[in-house]
């Protein structure tokens, strides 16, 4: 069959300056090849990023991008969605960016359930600034650029987004291109707002959660003496949480208990995959059009406001009779 | 009497206790006869209980400010009586409740220490002794007629006359005294009703409740004689049509409305939220126009029967301006409304669209700053911060509107430039223009086109592609301002960034091309100062050759007018020049009306800030000041007498304005 789109469709010819080796570029082509696959026209896609290393995506992908402030890459998508909720949105924010200095935002954003996508790369520093500690660093871990062990707690993204609303969470791991990219598929695809955390390793910054370590370095099986993968699949393991309108409390809670179980998972064993499906809630958009009968149709962005002589058409005088005595 | 036009009518009472329905049931009363109003609201930021008031002027005339020197005073509850008593003007009237006559002053913990001790200070006594008939008769001592209610007695009958108890009849105090003030002046009853009818949305219960409570108030004063005894009456005034009674907040929603705005964000904030409240309700907009201008219907190829506004509270305030933001970039007519601490965190989105050239409207109210300030008062302390707001330097066009029926159009016109010339906008407003209520006859909404500015279509970029060109968001134009295309167009993508950036909108730190777009960005305001008519930007009252110059800009246009009214029956020619677009600046025409006049600078802030601009932008300084910062508006009465002292040469250069409780 004939595709509309290439692959390359979704490229830019701008000079990319990430670091050699970074895992940026494994979620770059991860979103691009999702888009490919999916055949998504590029003018019929907005990419919104805040500011670090991961803010400069939408400069290398083809489609409508918007390099926002740091911290503020939600409310610009959640914006550009709702005045058009026919195109496809998609936020990617750095861990310090989205679940730090835009915290407020991604806990809010998951309280809409807006039909969006948001894409974290998790590499537990602060790239663009140098290597501090970004929010998803663990307690007392000393990457080489900082100059104490960290003093703070880290957030696990993935019960954040749970404890918000989120209705698709998801871990990917950046250097497995061919599975992040179908959670990336899938995330798009869900009705709601889809969060893919991506484990994303900083060359440059993170020499504890190395590329190698992630690979099994150090995690030698006592049997066969030989390095394990720390990451593996959730589905490869039977694992499955989708939580839909007919299942009853208990069930529903076992789902949530095994997930929290597996959100915890770290150190030797690493789970990657979907954590969590929430079919029960309407969309925010489908929640306004209950309000605004034809909000989807005849969305913001695309109503007509004037005539051909450039008079307004909106008829305030109903609203007006009503004030008037 | 003063030698105003009109009188000053006021009532008070607890907040929560229905001061601000009690003032409608009164202006529309008034209107119902013709009368033009104007309202002012003060009240304290508390749900329940602190003191809470509202000035009605009202005149055959329209009138444009408030006065504070009272004609008939009603008040139901004792801390009014303290508070307001005094101010009003020889052979004024206060109707109070007779039961507060031994109320202390020491009872009532709402009235601060410093207010007790200044009452207690007039009437030569202490705190401790002072009872409210002391103040009483001190008010009549100016010749204030005073005028005692028995609530009890009228309330008892109607609660034996429906099914009402004492205790839920207190809820409709407020009726009784509006209700007396009325029946003093000799409105008829049967329009009151009426009114009432209209307040109360003719819900037929709450309707024939209030009726009742205004019936036996009418017989009571009646019964008392005092409607025969008060030299001020009203009379039915011939009208030609309806009267629209409208705040602020309102005006600037149904001029959002009729720009097109589509998208509105907000994060609560007093006085802002109001706004976002009215499109909400009104959020399914109708319209007019038929199929005929279906096809050529200019930006949009699709038609619906209705159209709507999403409101959308976010987070913060934050999260209000980049939502909207993002939601501009698809084309829509998108804002936010905010006040005082709620601009301070939006600025670092006005500098993303500055940036980006993303037309964003943002309706500033300003209220008592600094920090969270007097939330609920008024004041004019913003007008640096906003021309300023923002690290490095980009444009903005800033608006001041001079009243609640300006805001309306002025509304309109910040979408206008904000599309045209691609940038944020900002209306400055404040609290004074939020929540006073005046009588309009109408809103002309063809007054004030739509201009979108440059937009490429579908069309437009077929075409492009069909030459081999690619679409740059940035690129360098004679006149500063690159063609948009909405986000999410067919046949073109494209990138925007905070980061400096290149006409594709991809970053750039190259110092040729930095220094190119940093022209291109501000280019644009010398193309607003060729393209936007003078009288949009400043505007001059008066004859050519005033007595005295009065300057100013925004709320305090209505008062200055109304002044100018009055000191021209006294032989006193003033002129006034309104700056309505603070930036950027109209320089030359300012230069121009203030030449070598002696001027007076008239300004609701600490340090005339538009004085100190005036200064930067045309080397003029202001000969006086006259300046107040209390948190409440300059009234027309304290304004007269401070211009009446520059006149004769009395004044200091600078007069700080106190009045206000
Ligand atoms: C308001 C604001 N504060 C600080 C900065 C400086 N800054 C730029 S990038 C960055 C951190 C980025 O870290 P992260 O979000 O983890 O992204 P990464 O570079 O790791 O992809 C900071 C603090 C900024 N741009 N804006
Ligand atoms: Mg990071």
């Amino acid at each position: 069959m004939e595709l509309k789109f290439k692959l390359t469709d979704y490229r830019t010819s701008v000079h990319n300056n990430w670091c050699p080796g970074c895992g940026d570029f494994g979620i770059l082509s991860s979103i691009q090849q999702a888009l490919y696959e999916l055949q998504m026209d590029p003018s019929n896609v907005l990419i919104f990023s805040g500011i670090g290393c991961s803010g400069k995506t939408p400069h290398y992908i083809n489609t409508y991008g918007f390099h926002t402030l740091h911290g503020r890459a939600l409310p610009y998508a959640i914006g550009a969605k709702l005045a058009r909720p026919d195109l496809e949105v998609i936020a990617v924010v750095g861990d310090g960016d989205g679940l730090g200095i835009g915290a407020g935002h991604f806990v809010n954003a998951g309280r809409r359930n807006v039909d969006f996508t948001v894409v974290i790369y998790d590499n537990e520093v602060y790239g663009l600034t140098k290597g501090q500690a970004a929010p998803t660093l663990k307690l007392g871990v000393q990457t080489k650029s900082l100059p104490k062990p960290n003093i703070s707690q880290a957030v696990n993204p993935i019960l954040l987004a749970y404890a918000s609303g989120y209705t698709f969470i998801a871990r990917g791991y950046a250097y497995d291109t061919n599975h992040l990219k179908e959670l990336i598929k899938q995330a798009i695809q869900h009705r709601g707002s889809a969060v893919v955390d991506v484990l994303q390793p900083c060359p440059t910054y993170n020499d504890i959660h190395t590329k190698d370590w992630y690979a099994g370095k150090g995690n030698v099986d006592p049997k066969t003496g030989k390095e394990i993968p720390r990451i593996y699949k959730l589905e490869n393991e039977g694992y499955n949480c989708v939580i839909t309108n007919d299942m009853s409390e208990e069930e529903i809670s076992k789902k949530i208990a095994q997930m929290i179980i597996k959100a915890y998972e770290w150190g030797d064993r690493i789970p990657v995959g979907v954590f969590y499906r929430d079919l029960r809630f309407d969309t925010f958009e489908e929640r306004l059009e209950k309000r605004i009968p034809n909000y989807k149709a005849y969305p913001p962005g695309k109503q007509a406001i004037s005539n051909r002589e450039g008079y307004p058409i909106a008829d305030i005088s109903k609203i007006v009779q009503s004030l008037s005595v | 009497m003063l030698n105003f036009r009109g009188h000053s009518w006021l009532i008070g009472g607890a907040q929560g206790t229905g001061i601000e329905r009690g003032a409608s049931i009164f202006t529309s009363a008034l209107a119902l006869w013709g009368y033009r109003v104007f309202g002012k609201r003060e009240y304290y930021s508390n749900i329940m209980g602190e003191h809470s008031y509202y000035y009605v002027r009202f005149d055959e005339r329209p009138v444009h400010s408030h006065i504070e020197r009272y004609h008939i005073l009603t008040a139901y509850d004792a801390e009014t009586v303290f508070r307001h008593s005094l101010e009003g003007v020889e052979g004024a009237a206060l109707l109070f409740n007779q039961a507060h006559k031994s109320t202390k002053l020491a009872s009532i913990h709402t009235i601060e220490e410093r207010l007790a001790e200044d009452i207690a200070k007039r009437l030569g006594k202490q705190v401790k002794d002072v009872l409210l008939s002391d103040i009483l008769e001190e008010a009549e001592s100016y010749g204030i007629k005073v005028y005692p209610l028995d609530y009890n007695e009228i309330l008892s009958k109607v609660a034996s006359k429906t099914k009402e108890t004492m205790v839920s009849l207190a809820r409709t105090n407020n009726v009784v005294a509006v209700s007396a003030s009325l029946a003093l002046m000799g409105y008829e009853l049967d329009s009151l009703i009426e009114a009432i009818s209209y307040v109360f949305e003719n819900k037929k219960r709450v309707v024939d409740l209030n009726a009742a409570v205004a019936e036996a108030t009418y017989e009571h004063v009646r019964s008392k004689g005092y409607d025969t005894s008060f030299a001020i009456k009203l009379r039915k005034l011939n009208r030609n049509g309806k009267l629209l009674l409208v705040n602020g907040n309102q005006t600037v929603a149904l001029g959002k409305l009729v720009a097109g705005c589509r998208f509105q964000t907000y994060y609560p904030i007093t006085p802002a939220s109001d706004e976002s409240f009215f499109l909400e309700d009104n959020e399914i907009i109708d319209l007019q126009v038929t199929q005929e201008d279906f096809p050529v219907i200019q930006e949009s190829k699709i038609l619906d029967s209705t159209g709507s506004i999403v409101v959308f509270q976010t987070e913060d305030e934050i999260a209000a301006i980049t939502a909207a933001t993002g939601a501009a970039l698809t084309g829509v007519r998108a804002s936010t409304s905010t006040s005082g601490p709620g601009l301070s965190l939006m600025v670092e989105g006005l500098g993303w669209a500055g940036m980006n050239e993303v037309p964003v409207v943002v309706v500033h109210y300003q209220r008592g700053g600094p920090s969270t300030g007097l939330p609920t008062r008024t004041e004019q302390g913003d007008l640096r911060f906003v021309i300023h707001a923002g690290h490095g330097e980009f444009p903005r066009v800033v608006l001041a509107s001079g009243d609640i029926e300006e805001a309306f159009y002025d509304t309109i016109r910040a979408f206008n430039y904000a599309e045209k010339y691609q940038l944020p906008v900002i209306l400055l407003l404040d609290k004074y223009i939020a929540n006073s209520l005046v009588s309009i006859e109408k809103l002309d909404v063809k007054k004030v086109k739509i201009e979108r500015g440059e937009v490429l279509s579908e069309e437009d970029l077929l075409k492009l592609k069909s030459l081999n060109e690619e679409y740059k968001r940035f690129k360098f134009t004679e006149t500063g301002v690159s063609p948009r295309v909405f986000a999410g167009t067919k046949h073109a993508v494209y990138w925007a960034t905070g980061d400096e950036h290149d006409e594709a909108g991809h970053i750039t730190e190259d110092p040729v091309l930095r220094q190119k777009m940093m022209e291109k960005r501000m280019s644009k305001l010398n193309l607003i100062e060729k393209e936007v008519p003078i009288d949009e930007r400043a505007k001059y009252f008066g004859p050519e050759n005033p007595d005295l110059l009065l300057v100013s800009w925004g709320s305090t246009k209505g008062t200055i007018l109304d002044l100018m009214e009055t000191m021209s029956k006294e032989g006193h020619n003033l002129g006034f020049l309104q700056i309505r677009m603070v930036h950027p600046f109209p320089e030359n025409f300012v230069s121009s009306i203030i030449g070598n006049k002696k001027w007076v600078i008239v300004e609701n802030n600490y340090s005339a800030q538009l004085g100190g601009l005036i200064r930067e932008k045309t080397g003029f300084v202001p000969t006086y000041q006259i300046v107040k910062y209390n948190g409440r508006q300059i009234s027309l009465d304290e304004l007269y007498i401070a211009v009446k002292r520059v006149i004769f040469g009395q004044a200091p250069k600078r007069q700080v304005l106190t009045n206000g409780a």
